[in-house]
C-alpha cells in the first residue's frame, strides 16, 4: 500500500477532469455504479412506460404547493438516508474486520471518504431535508394558511437542496469525496494537504444546499409570523409551530456563518489566500471556531422541531392538554438563545485557558435545564391522561428513555477535564448518535406515523411499524452501547485498523446492532409498501381526524385540498381544533368564493440545475463551464422576474365540488 | 473544594453503582483506571458527574415507565383529567431540580477545570504526595509528523520516534507541536489529550504513578496514515529510565539534525521505533516557528519585524520567505527555491521555549495597536526605526 500522490494536471477544456477520475480501480464502486445505472434505467423506463413524465413535471417538479414540496423533501431525505446508512454499514464492517494485522476491505483512501460522506450526508441531506419537509408540510396547516409566504422560493429551496445532494452523490462515481471528516478542518482540508477534488465536492455541495436551507428558513419564519389565522396570537400557536419558528430563526442566523466559512476555505483553495493556512498569518483555529459557531446551533436546528412533534404526539395520545405550554415555549426560546453560547465545547482540547473552558462547559450544562423542563412537561402531560399506544406514542416513549441517556453523556462531555479523556473517542460518537438517533430520528418516525394519514388519507400498517420500532430501538442500543464502552477504553474515532485484539468483540457486537437497525429500516420500507398496497383497508374513515387531533391540521380533509382550508378558521384557544370540536363547531357548507393561488413554475428546477452544473464545473476547474452556467443562472433568474403568469384562482364552483364531496364523506363516516 | 475533590469522591465510592465501575474497569477501561494522577482525577470526575446526573435521570426514567404503564388507556381506574395543564408548584420543581444539579455540577466543573488545566504545572504526583519545590519537571518536546510521533528530550539530548519512555513519579511537561496538520496528543493512561497544531505550541502536564507499558496515539484524524499513528509509552523506574537514555545515546541511528528532520518529516506510516543519540537543541523551536529549512525566516523573526512596524513595501520580498506549505506540502521543498528574499535573517534573540514561562503574560502592545501607522506621524518601520529600537521578543 503506497501513500497516494496527489494533484492531477489541469487541462484547458476539462479542467482537472479526465478518465482517471473514474474510480475503476475500486471494485466496490464499480459494482455500486452498475447497480445504480441498472436501477436508474429501470426507474426511468417505468416512468416512460407509464407515461408519468408529464404528470411528474406538472404535478410535482414544478409545484409550489407546500404539501407536495414537503413530501418531496421527505423522499429526498429517505433516499439519502439509504446512502448514508450504507456508509455506516461499510464502516461497521471494516472496523469489525480490521484486527490482528488485517487491513479490512477498505483502503484508507476509500474508508476516509466513507466516514466523511456518512457524516455530511446524514446531517445535511438526511436530517435537514426531513425536518424541512416536515415543517413545510405541517406548519401552514397548523396555522390555517393556504401556503407558505413565498411559494416559488419554496420550490427553488427544495431544488437547491436536491442539487447539493446530487453533486455530493456524483462524487461517488466521478472523482472522490473529501477525506477530512465531516467538518473538513484545515490545514488538512487546505489545498496543501488535500490537493484533489474531494474537498471541493464537499464545499460546493454544501454551498448549493445551504442556499436552499437559508431561503427555506426565511420563508418559514415569514410564514409563521405573517400568515397565522385570525385569533392565533403567538401564545396560541401549536408547540410544533413554535419549535419550527425557533429552529428557522437558528437556520437564518447560523447558516450564513457556514457559508462565509466555506467561502473563506474556498478562497484559500482556489486563489491562494491565507485565512486558514499554517503560514502567512492564517489560523486553522479560526476555522474550527467559525464552523462550530454554525455547528452547534445546527444540532438544535435538528432537534427543536422534533421536540415540537413529541409535544403534539404526547398531548394527542394522552388525550390531554399539553402540560405547561408557556414553560415549554420559554424553554424552547432559552435553548435557541443558549445554543449560541456553547460552541467552544467542541474543542476544549485546543488549549484555551481554564476559565474559558469552564465558561463554555457551564453554559452547555445550563442548556440541560430547559431541556429537562421539557422532558418533565411531557411526563406530566402523560400524568392523569388516557395514553393510547399507537406507533407515534411508542416512538415518543422510546425517545424519552433513550434521549435522557444521550443528554446525560452530553453533559458529562461538557465537563472539560472529562472531555480531555473522552474527546474524539467512540464515547463521543455514541453520545451524539444517542441524541440524533434517539431524538431526531425517533421524532421523525413518530412524525411520519402521526401525519402520514393527513398526507395520504390512510394510516400506516401497525404490524410492520411495530417490527420496525423494536428493531430500531433494540438495534440502536446494541450498536452504540459497545461504542460507549470502547470510548472508556480510550478508543478514538475514525480509526481504520486496530492492534488490540481484545477490542474486536465490541466492534462485532456493534456490527450486529447495525444489522438489527438495518432490519428496522427494511421493516419500515415494507411498512410503507404494505400500507400503500392496502390503502383501501387502512383508509381513515373519520374524514381527516384519525387520532382525535387537537391542532388545526386535523380540521381539514386528508389529504388536504390544494387550498388547505375553504374558509380561513378563526382561533379562540390554544388547541384550536379540539376547542372547535368541543364548542360544537359546524363546518360551513356553502358560500364558497374563488381562492387566489400561486401558479406552478419550472424556474426553481431549472435555476438549480444551472447551479448544479456550476458546482460541478467549479469542482473540476472547468472555467468556461463555470462562466456559462453562472451567466445562465443569473439570466434565468432575471427572465423569471418577467414571468407574469404567477397566480390563478380556484373557482368557487371547484371549491364547492371539493367541499361537497367532503360533506358527503363526513356524513357517511358519521 | 479543590483538594477535597478526590476525598469527596472517595466517600461517594460507597454508592453501589460507583463500586461497580472499578469492576468494569477490570476489562480494560483505561480511562477509568489509568496509571497517572491526572488521568485518574479525570476518570474520577467522570464517575462523580455521572452519579450526580443519575440523581435526576433515574427518577425521570422510572417516572416515565410508571406513568406510561399507569395511565395506559385500558386502565380505566386511573384518574383522567383532560383539561389539567398547569401547576405552579410542579413548574417550580421541574425547573429547579435540574437547576440544582447543574449548580453542583457547575461548581465541580469550575474547580476541576482549573485544577486539571493541562497548562498548569503539577502540584502533586498523587494524593498526599506534593511535588517538592526543587523538583524540575522532565521536559519532552512532541512533534506530530505525517504519520508518526517525534519526541525530543532536551535535558537528555536524545530523540525518539514512536517511543515515549518516561520516569515514573516525576512530573512531565510536554511541549507539543505538529509539522503539517492538526493531531491530538493522547496517552490515556497518563493524562487527557491536547491538540498538536502546526506553527503553534500547546502544553500538557502529567505524571505516571505506575510503571508499565502503555499506548499513545493521535486522537484527531489527520489524513491517510492516521490509523497507524500510534506510539509505545513506557513508564520506567528512575534507574531504568537512565539506562534507557544511555542506550538511546549509544544508538546507531545517529543524530537528529535539521537535515535528518526534514527527511523524517516526509509522509510515512507504520514507522518503526527509532532512537536518535543526539538532537539539535534548537530543533523544536525551529519546528514551531516553521523554519527548519536552513536559511528560512522564522515566524518569531517575522513577528518581531512586524511588531516593530514591518519592513514596509520592501517586506513583500519576505512573503515568499515565510511561506511554509503553500507551494509544496510537508517539507518537500528544496532549499534552492527560497530564491528572492529581502531580509534573509533578522537578529532578534533566538527564543528558546525552555526559557519561556508556562503562562505567558499578555503583550499589551498588540492590544493598543502599536505598530500600526499613526495618522499624524510618518510610517515607522523596522528599516527606518527610531534610534533606540524596542527590545525584541
Amino acid at each position: 500500500m503506497t501513500i497516494p500522490h496527489p494533484a492531477p494536471e489541469t487541462g484547458p477544456f476539462l479542467g482537472k477532469l479526465s478518465l482517471d477520475a473514474l474510480p475503476l480501480h475500486e471494485p466496490i464502486l464499480v459494482v455500486t455504479f452498475i447497480g445504480v445505472v441498472l436501477g436508474g434505467i429501470a426507474v426511468l423506463g417505468l416512468i416512460t412506460k407509464f407515461r408519468l413524465w408529464g404528470y411528474l413535471w406538472t404535478e410535482w417538479f414544478t409545484t409550489v404547493d407546500h404539501k407536495r414540496i414537503g413530501i418531496m423533501y421527505m423522499i429526498l431525505g429517505l433516499i439519502m438516508f439509504l446512502r448514508g446508512f450504507a456508509d455506516a454499514i461499510m464502516m461497521r464492517l471494516q472496523q469489525a474486520m480490521a484486527f490482528g494485522g488485517s487491513e479490512g476491505y477498505l483502503t484508507p483512501h476509500h474508508y476516509d471518504q466513507v466516514f466523511t460522506a456518512h457524516g455530511v450526508i446524514m446531517i445535511f441531506f438526511v436530517a435537514m431535508p426531513f425536518i424541512t419537509g416536515l415543517m413545510n408540510y405541517i406548519v401552514p396547516l397548523q396555522i390555517g394558511a393556504r401556503d407558505v409566504s413565498f411559494p416559488f422560493l419554496n420550490n427553488f429551496s427544495f431544488w437547491m437542496t436536491t442539487s447539493g445532494a446530487v453533486l455530493t452523490m456524483i462524487s461517488l462515481f466521478v472523482g472522490e469525496y473529501a477525506q477530512t471528516g465531516w467538518l473538513a478542518y484545515p490545514p488538512l482540508s487546505g489545498i496543501a494537504y488535500s490537493p484533489n477534488v474531494g474537498v471541493d465536492y464537499y464545499i460546493w455541495g454544501l454551498q448549493i444546499a445551504g442556499v436552499g436551507t437559508t431561503l427555506s428558513g426565511i420563508n418559514l419564519i415569514v410564514t409563521i409570523l405573517k400568515l397565522r389565522a385570525p385569533g392565533m396570537g403567538l401564545m396560541k400557536m401549536p408547540v410544533f409551530t413554535w419549535t419550527s419558528l425557533c429552529s428557522n430563526i437558528l437556520i437564518v442566523a447560523s447558516f450564513p456563518i457556514l457559508t462565509a466559512t466555506l467561502v473563506l476555505l474556498s478562497l484559500d483553495r482556489y486563489v491562494g489566500t491565507n485565512f486558514f493556512t499554517n503560514d502567512l498569518g492564517g489560523s486553522p483555529m479560526m476555522y474550527v471556531n467559525l464552523i462550530w459557531i454554525w455547528g452547534h446551533p445546527e444540532v438544535y436546528i435538528l432537534i427543536l422541531p422534533l421536540f415540537g412533534v413529541f409535544s403534539e404526539v404526547t398531548s394527542t395520545f394522552s388525550g390531554k392538554r399539553l402540560f405547561g405550554y408557556t414553560s415549554m415555549v420559554y424553554a424552547t426560546i432559552c435553548i435557541t438563545i443558549l445554543s449560541y453560547l456553547v460552541w467552544l465545547h467542541h474543542f476544549f482540547t485546543m488549549g484555551s485557558g481554564a476559565s474559558v473552558n469552564s465558561f463554555f462547559g457551564i453554559t452547555t450544562m445550563v442548556i440541560s435545564i430547559p431541556t429537562g423542563a421539557k422532558l418533565f412537561n411531557w411526563l406530566f402531560t402523560m400524568y392523569r391522561g388516557r395514553i393510547r399506544y399507537e406507533l407515534p406514542m411508542m416512538w415518543t416513549i422510546a425517545f424519552m428513555l433513550t434521549f435522557v441517556i444521550g443528554g446525560m453523556t452530553g453533559v458529562l462531555l461538557a465537563v472539560p477535564p472529562a472531555d480531555f479523556v473522552l474527546h474524539n473517542s467512540l464515547f463521543l460518537i455514541a453520545h451524539f448518535h444517542n441524541v440524533i438517533i434517539g431524538g431526531v430520528l425517533f421524532g421523525l418516525f413518530a412524525a411520519i406515523n402521526y401525519w402520514w394519514p393527513k398526507a395520504f388519507g390512510y394510516k400506516l400498517d401497525v404490524f410492520w411499524g411495530k417490527i420496525s420500532f423494536w428493531c430500531w430501538v433494540v438495534g440502536f442500543w446494541v450498536a452504540f452501547t459497545p461504542l460507549y464502552i470502547l470510548g472508556l477504553m480510550g478508543v478514538t474515532r475514525r480509526m481504520r485498523v486496530f492492534d488490540d485484539p481484545s477490542l474486536q468483540i465490541w466492534f462485532v457486537i456493534a456490527g450486529i446492532g447495525a444489522l438489527i437497525v438495518a432490519a428496522g429500516i427494511g421493516a419500515m420500507l415494507v411498512q410503507f409498501a404494505v400500507s400503500i398496497w392496502r390503502r383501501k383497508e387502512l383508509r381513515d374513515e373519520t374524514g381527516g381526524d384519525p387520532w382525535g387531533g387537537r391542532t388545526l391540521e386535523w380540521a381539514t380533509s386528508s389529504p388536504p385540498p390544494d387550498y388547505n382550508f375553504a374558509f380561513t378558521p378563526v382561533i379562540h384557544d390554544l388547541d384550536a381544533w379540539y376547542d372547535m370540536k368541543k364548542r360544537g363547531h359546524q363546518r360551513p357548507v356553502s358560500g364558497y368564493r374563488d381562492i387566489h393561488m400561486p401558479s406552478n413554475t419550472g424556474a426553481g428546477m431549472i435555476l438549480s440545475g444551472f447551479c448544479l452544473v456550476m458546482g460541478f464545473a467549479l469542482v473540476w476547474h472547468i472555467w468556461w463551464l463555470v462562466a456559462v452556467s453562472f451567466v445562465a443562472t443569473i439570466a434565468g433568474a432575471i427572465i423569471h422576474t418577467f414571468n407574469y403568469k404567477r397566480d390563478f384562482h380556484i373557482s368557487a364552483a371547484t371549491v364547492t365540488a371539493v367541499e361537497d364531496a367532503r360533506t358527503r364523506q363526513l356524513a357517511a363516516g358519521a | 473544594m479543590p483538594s477535597n475533590l478526590p476525598r469527596f469522591f472517595a466517600r461517594t465510592r460507597l454508592l453501589p453503582l460507583v463500586a461497580a465501575l472499578p469492576l468494569l474497569s477490570g476489562c480494560g477501561l483505561i480511562v477509568l483506571d489509568p496509571a497517572g494522577d491526572v488521568a485518574r482525577q479525570q476518570g474520577d470526575l467522570i464517575v462523580l458527574s455521572t452519579v450526580l446526573m443519575l440523581l435526576i435521570i433515574v427518577p425521570v426514567m422510572a417516572l416515565t415507565i410508571f406513568f406510561a404503564w399507569k395511565y395506559r388507556a385500558s386502565n380505566k381506574d386511573a384518574t383522567y383529567k383532560p383539561d389539567w395543564d398547569h401547576s405552579t408548584q410542579l413548574e417550580l420543581v421541574i425547573w429547579s431540580a435540574p437547576l440544582l444539579i447543574i449548580i453542583c455540577l457547575g461548581a465541580v466543573t469550575w474547580v476541576a477545570t482549573h485544577l486539571l488545566d493541562p497548562y498548569r504545572p503539577l502540584a502533586r504526583t498523587g494524593p498526599g504526595q506534593p511535588v517538592a519545590a526543587e523538583v524540575k519537571p522532565l521536559d519532552v518536546q512532541v512533534v506530530a509528523l505525517d504519520w508518526k510521533w517525534l519526541f525530543i528530550y532536551p535535558e537528555q539530548g536524545v530523540a525518539t520516534v514512536n517511543e515515549l519512555a518516561l520516569p515514573v513519579n516525576r512530573p512531565i511537561r510536554f511541549r507539543i507541536s505538529s509539522s503539517s496538520v492538526m493531531n491530538s496528543f493522547y496517552v490515556p493512561a497518563l493524562a487527557g489529550q491536547i491538540y498538536a497544531m502546526p506553527g503553534m505550541e500547546t502544553k500538557l502536564h502529567g505524571v505516571f504513578d505506575k510503571t508499565g507499558d502503555y499506548e499513545g496515539f493521535s486522537a484527531n484524524y489527520s489524513g491517510w496514515g492516521f490509523s497507524n499513528m500510534r506510539f509505545a509509552v513506557k513508564s520506567l523506574p528512575a534507574d531504568a529510565f537512565d539506562k534507557w537514555v544511555a542506550a538511546t545515546k549509544a544508538s546507531a541511528e545517529g543524530d537528529l539534525g535539521r537535515a535528518e528532520y526534514l527527511k523524517l518529516e516526509k509522509p510515512t506510516h507504520k514507522e518503526p521505533v527509532r532512537r536518535f543519540a543526539a538532537s539539535d537543541p534548537q530543533l523544536f523551536d525551529a519546528v514551531v516557528n516553521m523554519c527548519v529549512e536552513p536559511g528560512k525566516m522564522c515566524m518569531h523573526d517575522m513577528m518581531s519585524l512586524d511588531a516593530a512596524g514591518g519592513a514596509g513595501i520592501a517586506g513583500i520580498g519576505n512573503v515568499r520567505q515565510v511561506t511554509y506549505d503553500k507551494f509544496a506540502a510537508r517539507g518537500t521543498v528544496d532549499v534552492a527555491r527560497w530564491g528572492m528574499r529581502y531580509v534573509a535573517a533578522y537578529c532578534s534573540a533566538p527564543v528558546m521555549s525552555n526559557d519561556r514561562p508556562d503562562a505567558k503574560p499578555v503583550a499589551p502592545a498588540k492590544l493598543k495597536g502599536e505598530g500600526l501607522p499613526h495618522p499624524g506621524r510618518p510610517e515607522r518601520t523596522a528599516l527606518n526605526a527610531p534610534a533606540a529600537p524596542r527590545p525584541m521578543s
